[in-house]
């Protein structure tokens, strides 16, 4: 993902690792093990990923793997203007 | 509470399928008025929803990313998950606590245990041979 979103383009988190939805095959004959979708599970690797974010007054592209080595708390949520 | 996940030395990381740009609508007009200086963690933005895919919280017939919560270690091993539908909120203590079981477990390498009901302060086990049917001696559930 770029630092800085290009145009109007829709800048979304993206998974590291996983093929760009334009490139993949859907082909419904063959299941390749990259259409296997990541599944997260205690005691295995947090799925990697990169995603723009807001902190603090400024807007900055966060990826998981930049702060191994800290305990991480990772939290969805359904939207925003609704209770965390 | 920000500030016991500070003190635990725990990056908070918040994702929803709202824009960068909305989370700062959000975060001014509204948290703001909810917290002293505004959000203090990363919010991100997974408009697609191909994180929330990854980690088993896309909702697709509405659109969203389910009441997911993840620890994971410094290793960037998830050790805890817990996942709730939207109506219900969380209580962050309780995974303040597990963190800080978590972290116990982590210090001692592995070669100590939280039982059910662990506290801070609270006596740990020691699991092995010696440890066998001898529980009761050291963990006293409280009711």
């Amino acid at each position: 993902m770029p630092d800085e979103p290009k145009g109007c383009a829709r800048v979304t988190g993206a998974i590291l690792g996983a093929p760009p939805p334009q490139t993949a095959e859907r082909n419904s004959f063959s299941h390749s093990p990259m259409e296997e979708p990541m599944t997260a599970r205690v005691g295995r690797p947090a799925p990697d990923f990169n995603a723009p974010a807001y902190f603090r007054g400024t807007f900055k592209n966060v990826q998981l793997s930049d702060h191994v080595g800290k305990w991480i708390l990772l939290c969805f949520y359904p939207g925003d203007f609704t209770f965390v | 509470m920000y500030k016991e996940l500070q003190q635990l030395g725990v990056e908070v990381l918040s994702v929803s399928v709202d824009s960068h740009f909305v989370h700062k609508m959000w975060n001014d007009h509204e948290l703001v008025r909810m917290v002293d200086g505004g959000i203090p963690f990363h919010m991100l933005s997974d408009q697609a929803g191909n994180i929330g895919r990854a980690y088993g919280v896309w909702d697709e017939s509405q659109g969203i990313e389910l009441r997911g919560r993840f620890i994971i270690d410094p290793d960037g091993v998830i050790q805890a998950m817990e996942v709730l539908t939207p109506p219900v909120g969380r209580r962050i203590a309780e995974t303040i606590r597990q963190l800080q079981a978590f972290q116990v477990v982590r210090d001692s390498k592995g070669a100590e245990a939280t039982p059910a009901g662990w506290m801070p302060g609270d006596p740990v086990l020691r699991p092995g041979p010696d440890l066998v049917g001898n529980v009761w001696k050291v963990w006293k559930p409280k009711k």
